[in-house]
């Protein structure tokens, strides 16, 4: 119970530290495909990521815009068992144009500052991912679903 | 990086890789004072052997399966018993152990050692782990000794020693454990001395024992006392024993035996001994800088220090030890404890709890109810006080059974013990039972089901009336929750009919199966050791019975206190209408007393914890109570009325239950429980009818809601909130 009251802090918090998430799309046939990406996160209702276009990722968001992303806070030890703070993200993952688009790049490179020249290349898609659901995994196995904020 | 030193080795740099305990010796030795020879198996064999099984992180996963100030003891008793049993399963590395078998092979020969723990931190000047952590005496073989070193290990896991830990603020995941394997010294009188006395610093104490000290040192035998005066070094005074028996090393371990007459007449010690101890444990300070707590042995006359540690500097630390070794208790113990709850407690407590029942508190004026239920009211505090303080100790009955049972048969399921305390006579099975024959006969009988369905109690069965007669009177209302009574007999017939609908449960052990267990059980035991595996069996039973038996006692004394406060209220909301039904038992004593009196308006009682806005608990985990796994729709009891509602299948969830509630377990498919542990009466009731079960879950009734369709997996310990009609 205790732990349900600080996960929308620690959500927050990992939001921020972390820099890269495994987004999964759908490609032809509703076959799953999970590739890694860089991610910036305004609140815990919008994430941003940014794509090529000439991606199988690009590919299947055209076609289906429902991703998951999984975040987590693992350090690649024996004790991520039972320490890691794993989330992931239910949504629909929209490319930004416009002032959207500019909006959403300001954001990306404040996180990212050398990544800058990648994401406001033309051939680069932006992408919002509106989040419906967290679902949220602390010690290995207690699962709570969080709504975002508003 | 070696696994073992020899004390002649040991340099200061090494002092936290073998722990204060072995460094001590090892510094004595040196000096020249009589220590027996030692081998220290240092922390890096421990950290070797957790890296090479996985078992570091396996123990992480278990001691941290929920917030730590969330576990109750016996959720880390259960962690405790889990870890313990990964350690017994799992055999060394086989670098490790051939390593470890060639430096013990080459040292003792064949001879009987002590397995002692050392672990670094364990013995400073602020605090002391004095008798948390395991010893084991008179152990013979490479192979038995290997495997008491595990146990050494597995012993810092130990429920005791993590919650002091807990409670000193030691840090729980680095901590860590040597072993020292010494020769034993099988004395003829032994004891403890300490330089310093804990109540005056003038002075020293010297305690001593015939035979070994292991049963002064686990308090099992009483030992005489001196005192000294450290300055003069004279003995101001001596407090014999009652010298009955003592502890002497048998085949393997030791054993206690009765004391031949001449020496139950004879101090273990003379003037003279008492002085020599006294001398050494002077110079023994000496050497180390400050006040010393020593054990030490006398064999065929030489004098042996077998361990020194700092005296503990702050008293208090000292008593919180005493409280945490109360998690430890001896069989001799825990013998008394149940002689003293089934000869006089048990049968006090049915007396008190029949006398109440002779009193019909509607014949009473009000004047006489008022009296009445005060005088309910203090018998049921006065044996609320007595079950704290007497039965709940006997539980530990239970555990010593399940650590005897696990050492001797290492099973994969470290449970597996608790099918031979299954099927004993509980109060609480025979009332299903006699539940469980009367929806037979309805079930057979669709006239009788149609009569009881219209309301009409008696006349068309004779044996179900006898056996609904026989049920209200020996059990009571099923409705009288920890509040009030309320339901009568309609709730019960309703029961009766669902239960009727639902095919039969069955309880899960039939006698022969058991008998096979205790066989088997018994089998592993050879000689004396047998007769003493048999003892322990009978007192697991025994605990485990009376654990749910004497609940079901104190709910009758319970029942009869809320029968006189719900006739109370009754009167009352003449007067009070509605508001009488939340008067307190104090309340409506006042309120019978004094017409005219009107309660305060008082702070309402705090609303149930809720969930944080937006979350909602998909999975939960908790502790494996009861094996399998269960589908089915939740239904959360938040008082006994919703108890009564239950339905065949349905996962019946709760903060706790007690004894008075498991008559609906025999519908449910499965149980989730908030208290954890697997003794409590959940998980009793749930093995003996072989449904799953998980207890431990924090916020269970808060965060499942009726309605909701739940998986239970008793196996793992995990409930899994499928789908929420609510959402």
């Amino acid at each position: 119970m205790e732990e349900m009251e600080t996960l929308r802090g620690r959500l927050d918090a990992m939001l921020q530290s972390q820099r890269l998430a495994v987004l999964s799309t759908a490609g032809a046939g509703g076959a799953p495909y999970g590739s890694l990406v860089s991610f910036a996160a305004p609140g815990t209702g919008r994430l941003l990521f940014a794509t090529t276009r000439a991606t199988r990722k690009y590919e299947n968001l055209r076609a289906d815009a429902r991703v998951a992303l999984l975040i987590d806070n693992r350090r690649g030890e024996e004790a991520d068992f039972h320490e890691t703070l794993a989330a992931t993200a239910l949504g629909r993952a929209v490319e930004l144009t416009g002032k959207d688009r500019e909006e959403g790049i300001a954001v990306y490179i404040a996180k990212f500052p050398f990544l800058e020249e990648f994401v406001r290349a033309p051939s680069c898609a932006l992408f919002r991912v509106d989040v419906e659901r967290w679902i949220m995994v602390t010690r290995f196995q207690n699962v709570i679903e969080v709504n975002p904020l508003p | 990086m070696s696994f073992t030193l020899p004390l002649d080795r040991v340099e200061p740099r090494d002092r936290d890789r073998v722990g204060g305990k072995g460094y001590a010796l090892a510094r004595m030795a040196r000096q020249g004072l009589p220590v027996p020879d030692a081998l220290l198996v240092t922390v890096d064999a421990y950290r070797q052997y957790l890296r090479h099984t996985g078992i570091g992180e396996a123990v992480a996963l278990e001691i941290n399966r929920k917030i730590a100030g969330e576990m109750r003891w016996e959720e880390m008793w259960d962690a405790a018993l889990r870890i313990r049993n990964l350690f017994l399963r799992t055999p060394l590395p086989g670098s490790l152990r051939d390593e470890l078998a060639r430096a013990i092979d080459a040292r003792f020969r064949g001879a009987a050692v002590v397995v002692r723990s050392s672990a670094p931190g364990e013995d400073s000047a602020k605090a002391s782990f004095a008798g948390l952590h395991e010893s084991f005496v008179n152990v013979r073989g490479t192979e038995s000794i290997l495997d008491r070193i595990r146990l050494v290990w597995a012993s810092l896991w130990s429920d005791a020693a993590l919650l002091y830990r807990q409670e000193l603020g030691l840090d729980v995941a680095t901590s860590t454990m040597a072993v020292v394997v010494q020769e034993i010294v099988a004395g003829d009188r032994s004891g403890v001395a300490f330089s310093v006395s804990p109540e005056d610093p003038s002075r020293s104490v010297i305690e001593a024992v015939h035979g070994l000290n292991q049963g002064l040192v686990d308090g099992s035998v009483e030992p005489d006392r001196w005192v000294i005066d450290r300055g003069r070094g004279r003995i101001l005074s001596h407090r014999p024993a009652t010298r009955e028996k003592a502890l002497f090393a048998a085949d393997s371990g030791v054993e206690a035996r009765a004391l031949p007459a001449a020496l139950a007449g004879t101090p273990p010690l003379e003037p003279e001994d008492v002085l020599r101890v006294f001398r050494t444990v002077m110079d023994v300070e000496q050497f180390f800088g400050s006040p010393q707590d020593m054990e030490w042995t006398i064999r065929s006359g030489s004098l042996y220090i077998l361990q020194a540690r700092p005296v503990t500097a702050d008293g208090s630390d000292g008593d919180k030890r005493a409280w945490y070794l109360t998690l430890r208790r001896s069989f001799e113990n825990l013998k008394a404890l149940r002689q003293a709850v089934e000869g006089k407690w048990i049968p006090a407590m049915v007396y008190d709890a029949d006398t109440l029942a002779g009193t019909d508190p509607a014949a009473l004026s009000d004047q006489d109810l008022a009296s009445e239920i005060e005088r309910r009211r203090s018998l049921h505090e006065k044996w609320h006080d007595i079950y704290y303080a007497q039965f709940i100790p006997l539980a530990h009955g239970i555990r010593l059974f399940g650590q005897v049972y696990n050492d001797a048969l290492r099973p994969a399921d470290p449970y597996e013990f608790m099918d031979l305390l299954g099927g004993t006579e509980m109060i609480s099975l025979e009332r299903n039972r006699l539940l469980a024959r009367m929806a037979a006969r309805i079930r057979n009988n669709p006239h009788l089901a149609g009569s009881l369905r219209q309301g009409a109690l008696a006349g068309i069965d004779p044996d179900f009336d006898a056996d609904f007669e026989t049920f209200s009177r020996t059990f009571g209302d099923l409705g009288c929750g920890t509040n009030r009574c309320f339901s009568g007999q309609d709730a019960l017939v309703g029961l009766l009919l669902r239960m009727a609908e639902a095919p039969p449960a069955r309880e899960r052990f039939d006698a022969g199966a058991i008998e096979g267990r205790r066989e088997a059980f018994l089998k592993s035991f050879e000689g004396d050791a047998r007769q003493r595996a048999a003892e322990i069996l009978d007192l697991g039973r025994a605990s485990y019975r009376l654990r749910d038996n004497d609940n079901i006692h104190l709910g009758k004394i319970e029942g009869a206190l809320l029968a006189a406060v719900d006739e109370g209220r009754r009167r009352l909301a003449r007067t009070w209408g509605i508001a009488a039904s939340a008067l307190s038992a104090e309340d409506s004593v006042r309120a019978l007393r004094d017409p005219d009196w009107r309660p305060q308006e008082g702070a309402r009682q705090p609303e149930g914890k809720r969930p944080a806005a937006g979350l909602r608990a998909r999975q939960l985990r908790g502790q494996p109570a009861g094996p399998g796994v269960a589908r089915g729709t939740a239904r959360v009891i938040s008082g006994p009325e919703d108890l009564l509602e239950i339905r065949a299948g349905e996962i019946l969830v709760c903060d706790a239950i007690d004894p008075n509630m498991t008559f609906a377990v025999p519908l449910a498919a499965g149980i989730v429980e908030r208290r954890g542990g697997m003794l409590i009466h959940g998980a009793i009731i749930a093995r003996e009818y072989g449904i799953p079960c998980v207890t431990g879950v924090p916020g269970a009734a808060e965060l499942i809601r009726t309605g909701d369709r739940v998986s239970v997996d008793g196996w793992l310990g995990i409930v899994t909130i499928e789908a929420s009609p609510s959402l």
